[in-house]
């Protein structure tokens, strides 16, 4: 190979080249971390004490369950999927795990397990229907999303599931040094989803599933299986907001989690995936989910109406698409 | 009645018509002959406004007419049929025929009478009797076909072109066709016909025009020809393309691939064939004839009724084109930009594809450094021309694409590779690196299955070449009976015509 090193030093002097504006601009990152900031320096107007520690940290308490969906969320949207069950898994997740505790008297250890387990089967389900099934993401993420919501409430007669041991709220209350347990879990499973994005052939599937589901198959992508798993993380970061939403609320709540996908798929084309999939970062839904929960707590601090906010996050979700779908031609 | 003159088109820089002229008269079935790509349907898009000719006059009916847009050829009176039809097929035969320009009653509402009644009075016209209100799709191919006939004659088509009409038709549907284009020609409609199939020329058409590469060739009386002068206007002369040396293979070539029995499905014929280690083996055949289909369905990306065959001596069975892979066979899709590469992503996404296996690190997790330097090697190897291994494939040209496709397979040491179409839409310098590429593959040892409807092409490369017709193979030819004109004949008649 002759031109090889010729190549190589190439390559090398345009990466350096490669970092200049222009190539910084077309991150997906940008456009989001300039909404963060927009957003949080009107809030500090806003706030004297919103860029204190303990406010930062309580509105990452505030945006982990979202947060958490949001990961499942973006492994779905990337490989150009949509999964509107979360809200309801998650639901049902919590109610089975308080009622293995409460209503069965199994250890807590179980009951977890079991809340889990509740998570991943629903999301296989998803994805085999959806992979193998050759059904539309979402009709089959809707119809789940019934399936898992009536379970909960067959299961539960409608109400909520207390009387849990106490240290179960540690998940969703308790401390490590002063830093909430729910952001240090958050934080933990944006950690894993980016290793798995970035660092694993897998990761690089999912994307190109998403950029182009034909190719990727031709060129001996196993992409049946691969969505069968993307429906399982999603199942499984359900469950896992589950665990602390049933800390936080000490109880299983079968009626939770209502709209949560709404939250979840905002937080995700806030953070700039492209709904068509193929393209995006995991950390550009972690910017999002935040920046989303600072939009929240900001509403509520001005003092807006709280059906209005709906409404406001609505239009937002549409303006992150609009915005994102001149990115793609 | 219809006159075209000095068309040309261009897509972009490349010119694909040439100066065409075509001209038809009143009651006339007139043939378009060609070859894939001659640019027939480029011709007929001209005329219909669905494209817009870069230079060129049409006259109909004497007047010299210009359409922005396909409802403006209409209104001029020309109607088309295409290939694939688009009928509605849940909606009947009568709803398919007044889409969007329903006739209503004075209330507003739909007059289904009225409109029964119109489209009942034209398939009596054109001696057709077919259930008006089934949905279309429940009707035969044939039947639909009438129904977009009858679509087009309900507007006042007196141009009426149909593009390919008997390609999916079994004989007694063709022969019912030929009877309504008889009557159309009665009744003075000017009929332009596209077909592949010579003998239904001679039935049919009243004269021919030839195109070939995009240039207007002859037009002649059909009683004036025959099959071989036909084929060898279509084939013509041509500048040749400069191949690389076909090196002789030895007699005993291991098998690197055995088909037994492929069939697609059950209505087709069963193909057989092999391919030998550093082999060349071309698919040829018209578009449509199955070849695609049929190296698809060996990587199990395609349905068929019957399979069997061996890979290196050892029976396989793929399920999907990842079990293909794991074995070493590879595939380089026809569709570039739709099936082969992710255009948004960059030529290390695209190169590193289907190779993790290669640059593992911990089992699980990808070595950057290593996938990096694969891929710049892999580009080096083909010559990429690109500003580093980021850059995005859509700022590539087609050539350059295409070596990143061959780049990806390159990567992965592969046995045998499928071409499908390898230079379509590239340009003739970067053809002449594909193919020195393809034969720098057979020397290391890989085999090869070209797919491709450029005859020189599949002349100058192919060690052997099976001819498709009508979705499998029919004929295999090898050495020097390796020309144009029996392939042309092959694929268009299934049979050489004064054959011993």
């Amino acid at each position: 190979m002759p031109h090889d090193t010729t190549l190589g030093t190439s390559v090398q002097g345009n990466k350096k080249m490669n970092i200049n504006l222009r190539q910084v601009m077309r991150s997906p990152l940008v456009l989001p971390l300039v909404g963060l900031i927009v957003v949080s320096v009107l809030m500090g107007f806003a706030s004297e004490n919103f860029f204190s520690v303990s406010n930062i940290l309580n509105v990452l308490r505030q945006v982990s369950i979202n947060g958490i969906l949001a990961v499942g969320m973006t492994f779905v949207i990337l490989t150009g999927g949509i999964d509107l069950s979360v809200g309801a898994v998650m639901a049902f997740s919590g109610t089975i795990c308080a009622g293995l505790i409460v209503n069965m008297g199994m250890p807590g250890a179980v009951g977890l397990a079991g809340g889990l387990l509740i998570g991943l089967g629903l999301g296989v389900f998803n994805g085999a229907l959806v992979a193998w099934g050759r059904m539309p993401a979402i009709i089959v993420t809707l119809a789940t999303m019934g399936i898992a919501r009536g379970l909960g409430l067959i299961y539960s007669g409608g109400y909520p599931i207390s009387g849990l041991p106490d240290w179960i709220s540690w998940f969703g209350i308790g401390r490590i040094g002063s830093i909430p347990v729910p952001v240090i879990i958050m934080f933990l499973i944006y950690g894993i989803a980016w290793v798995l994005l970035e660092r694993t052939a897998f990761g690089r599937h999912v994307y190109s599933i998403g950029g182009n589901e034909t190719a990727a198959r031709l060129s001996g992508v196993k992409t049946q299986r691969i969505k069968l798993a993307i429906y399982t993380i999603s199942g499984l970061t359900s469950a896992l907001a589950a665990v602390i939403l049933t800390g936080r609320l000490m109880s299983g709540q079968p009626n939770a989690g209502v709209g949560f996908e709404l939250d979840a798929i905002a937080a995700v084309v806030m953070g700039g995936t492209s709904i068509a999939g193929g393209r995006g970062l995991i950390f550009g839904t972690l910017i999002g989910a935040v920046l989303l929960g600072i939009l929240n707590n900001g509403l509520n601090l001005v003092g807006i109406n709280p059906y209005l906010q709906d409404v406001i996050k609505g239009f937002i979700i549409l303006l992150a698409i609009y915005i994102g779908r001149g990115e793609r031609r | 009645m219809l006159e075209m003159n000095g068309i040309r088109k261009s897509f972009g820089k490349v010119e694909v018509l040439h100066g065409v002229d075509l001209e038809v008269r009143s009651g006339e079935v007139h043939a378009l002959l060609g070859e894939n790509g001659a640019g027939k349907s480029t011709l007929m898009k001209v005329l219909c406004g669905i494209i817009g000719a870069s230079d060129g006059t049409i006259y109909i009916n004497g007047k010299e007419r210009s359409f922005a847009n396909y409802d403006e050829a209409i209104a001029a009176g020309v109607g088309i049929v295409f290939q694939e039809f688009s009928l509605i097929p849940y909606l009947s035969a009568v709803e398919n025929m007044f889409l969007a320009r329903e006739l209503t009653n004075r209330l507003g509402l739909l007059d289904r009478k009225a409109m029964r009644k119109r489209a009942h009075e034209i398939l009596q016209q054109l001696d057709v009797d077919l259930p008006l209100n089934a949905p279309v799709s429940s009707l035969s191919i044939a039947e639909q076909q009438f129904v977009e006939i009858a679509k087009a004659l309900s507007l006042d088509a007196r141009i009426l072109v149909l593009d390919e009409p008997t390609a999916t038709l079994t004989p007694t549907e063709v022969e019912q066709l030929f009877k309504v284009i008889r009557e159309l020609r009665r009744k003075g409609v000017a009929i332009v016909f596209i077909s592949h199939h010579l003998e239904e020329i001679f039935q049919i058409c009243d004269r021919i025009t030839i195109l070939r590469d995009g240039e207007y060739i002859n037009t002649c009386d059909t009683a004036d020809v025959d099959n071989d002068r036909l084929v060898e206007m279509m084939v013509g002369r041509r500048i040749e393309q400069s191949f690389p040396d076909k090196p002789t293979l030895p007699e005993d070539a291991e098998l690197a691939l055995e088909v037994d029995e492929l069939q697609l499905s059950r209505a087709d014929p069963v193909s057989s064939f092999h391919l030998r280690k550093g082999e060349i083996l071309g698919f040829s055949g018209l578009v449509g004839s199955g070849r695609t289909e049929t190296a698809l369905a060996m990587l199990g990306a395609h349905s068929h009724a019957k399979r069997s065959m061996k890979h290196n001596g050892q029976e396989v069975n793929f399920a999907e084109p990842a079990d293909a892979l794991a074995a070493g066979i590879g595939l380089l899709p026809e569709d570039r930009k739709g099936q082969g590469l992710i255009t948004s992503f960059s030529i290390l996404r695209n190169i590193s594809i289907n190779n993790y296996g290669k640059y593992r690190k911990g089992r699980y997790f990808i070595d950057l450094t290593k996938e990096l330097t694969c891929t710049v090697d892999a580009m080096a190897q083909v010559s990429v021309k690109a500003n580093g291994p980021n850059d995005r494939l859509d700022t590539l040209s087609g050539g350059n694409q295409q070596k990143v496709v061959v780049a990806r397979w390159l990567n992965h040491d592969m046995d045998i590779l499928i071409f499908d179409e390898p230079t379509r839409g590239i340009d003739v310098g970067a053809k002449a690196e594909i193919y020195l590429l393809m034969r720098k593959l057979t020397e290391l040892g890989c085999s090869i299955i070209m797919i491709s409807s450029e005859l020189p092409e599949i002349i100058g490369m192919s060690d052997r070449v099976c001819v498709f017709r009508g979705g499998g193979i029919v004929a295999t030819v090898e050495g020097d009976d390796i020309t144009s004109e029996k392939i042309m004949t092959y694929s268009t008649t299934g049979k050489l015509e004064n054959a011993a």
